[in-house]
């Protein structure tokens, strides 16, 4: 079979096996709902088809060519950075620096597109951060100045910097990136993340009892949290001899570390929705709130997979 | 003609800036008309309100809606003329009563079944907060008694492009529509019971401070 331009075969394979699991969880919730009818069943219905959308759009985005992919990647970053900046307080004479806080997004992007390693780590932290207060201090206004550098800091760090680590994933160099190349990474990075989520959800709503952080979030379950985490680290030890330079034993390891960190992404976006009196950060994707509820353990794990690597992996120490 | 331009003004250019560059949160769209005649009344922070609202109904509709808007400053000058009539497609009104029936326009409109867009509050102020509504949507009301009057809130819109600015920030924005009141009877009832759903509406989102 002729596949895409530069898409290895095995991330083609992947993509299939993705399809095969939502075909799977469409059919137990058309089930489900045939069982119990209500308005639990079908919100779990109006879920999966949500996945459907966004399993092709982000299928059609990474096969399509780097390009795109990076592109599309830079896109979902400012959705979520735009759904973070319309729910926190800001003040009318930063409406310029928000403005150029949205265009370091395809700054960031571009370093992250032609792996820049070093700009890439340095632009918001270093250089966005130092900036930002600087013409803040050059507006002028003063009170409120420190929530505002705060909070505009935190958003660009939680959203831009760390959903760009998924573009320098896929740009990752061909001779270290593994079998399927930084699209492969990228994949298992992405479905691993999507399905803990979706793991610890299913353990969760079936077993779970002890909370974690009820305060956060109330539905959080150790049951659910465990279930998610050995669920993830096995199939990421499936997964990864295919998609990443890793043996099976080293993608369990990375399995577990994007099980933890993308539950730990997930609370701390709840903490922050929680301080603002809101539940979902949206309405964009039906039956899942706003695109910062999809992202939310993206946020983590993404960084802390990316950077994992790099030091251990790229670097050749393993 | 004038259908055809303000057609492909929403396709290529309104609906791809709301979409891509805003982002918006509708809430309660089942209480918007499918049909005139109508009334929607909103609460007024930007420019781009009256464009989001009309956005809100399908392509087939756009000629039916009109926005009310002030003659003093849509018919200023030529460009803003030209735009106000064939894009946007407005009822001038006249500012500070000059004729006899100053909603004689608004009531036409009625009788032939489009759905007006009034912003009660009569200028975009001070955005993102509300002010007071002035008492014309009361007479309006109480000229055409079975017309449905329909409550929108919005919020955002404001940050993003504010009077007295040139610049659009992308902001998501919120359009949350209420349940629609009609005459009530007399003018002080009706405006109280259009406060009271405007209020309710305002309430529904959790807004944030913006000062």
């Amino acid at each position: 079979m002729k596949l895409p331009d530069g898409l290895p075969e095995n991330a083609f394979y992947a993509i299939a096996a993705i399809y095969g699991l939502l075909i799977v969880a469409s059919i137990i919730t058309a089930v489900m709902r045939r069982a119990s009818p209500g308005e639990g069943t079908t919100e779990l219905s109006r879920r999966v088809t949500s996945w459907w959308f966004m399993i092709t759009i982000f299928t059609i985005a990474i096969v399509t060519n780097p390009v795109v992919s990076t592109v599309f990647l830079g896109f979902m970053t400012f959705l979520a950075f735009k759904e973070y900046l319309s729910l926190i307080p800001t003040r009318r004479v930063d409406r310029i620096i928000l403005l150029f806080a949205y265009l370091a997004i395809p700054v960031q992007f571009t370093f992250a597109h032609f792996n820049s390693y070093g700009l890439f780590l340095t632009f918001i932290p270093v250089w966005a951060f130092l900036f930002f207060p600087m013409a803040m201090t050059l507006i002028g206004r003063t009170d409120g100045f420190l929530r505002a550098v705060g909070t505009i800091s935190w958003g660009m760090m939680i959203t831009v910097f760390a959903l760009s680590h998924t573009a320098m994933l896929l740009s990752t160099d061909d001779a270290i990136a593994g079998p399927a190349g930084g699209a492969g990474l990228l994949l298992f990075l992405v479905a691993l993340t999507q399905f803990n989520d979706v793991a610890q959800f299913t353990w969760g709503k079936l077993f779970g009892k002890h909370k974690i952080v009820p305060k956060v979030s109330p539905k959080k379950t150790w049951e659910g949290f465990l279930g998610g985490f050995v669920s993830t680290i096995a199939l990421a030890a499936l997964a990864g001899p295919y998609l990443t330079p890793l043996s099976w034993h080293y993608a369990a390891v990375a399995g577990a570390i994007i099980a933890l960190s993308g539950f730990l992404g997930d609370i701390t976006i709840s903490a922050f929705k929680r301080d603002l009196g809101m539940k979902d950060s949206g309405g964009l994707i039906p039956g899942h709130g706003g695109i910062l509820d999809r992202v939310d353990s993206l946020t983590y794990a993404a960084p802390v997979f990316y950077h994992a690597m790099h030091f251990f992996v790229f670097s050749g120490r393993i | 003609m004038k259908r055809f331009l303000q057609l492909a003004f929403f396709v290529l250019i309104v609906r791809p800036i709301l979409l891509v560059v805003l982002g918006m949160n509708v809430r309660g769209r089942e209480h918007l008309p499918e049909k005139g005649p109508a009334v929607i009344v909103a609460n007024h922070n930007s420019h781009l309100d009256t464009l989001t609202l009309m956005a809100l109904f399908p392509l087939k509709d756009l000629h039916r809606l009109r926005p009310a808007a002030a003659a003093d400053y849509f018919l200023a000058n030529k460009w803003m003329s030209w735009i106000a009539n064939n894009l946007i497609n407005i009822i001038p009104l006249a500012r500070g009563g000059v004729r006899k029936n100053p909603l004689a326009d608004l009531e036409a409109a009625l009788d032939r079944e489009d759905i007006l867009i009034l912003f009660p509050e009569g200028s975009r102020g001070n955005p993102e907060q509300r002010a007071e509504f002035k008492r014309g949507v009361a007479f309006l009301a109480k000229a055409r008694p079975d017309v449905p009057v329909h409550p929108v809130f919005m919020h955002g819109l404001g940050k993003a492009l504010p009077k007295g600015s040139l610049i659009l920030v992308p902001f998501n924005c919120d359009v949350i529509a209420g349940a629609p009141i009609r005459w009530t009877g007399d003018a002080s009832s009706f405006m109280a019971a259009l406060e009271i759903c405007m209020s309710g509406l305002a309430a529904q989102g959790k807004f944030q401070p913006w000062e």
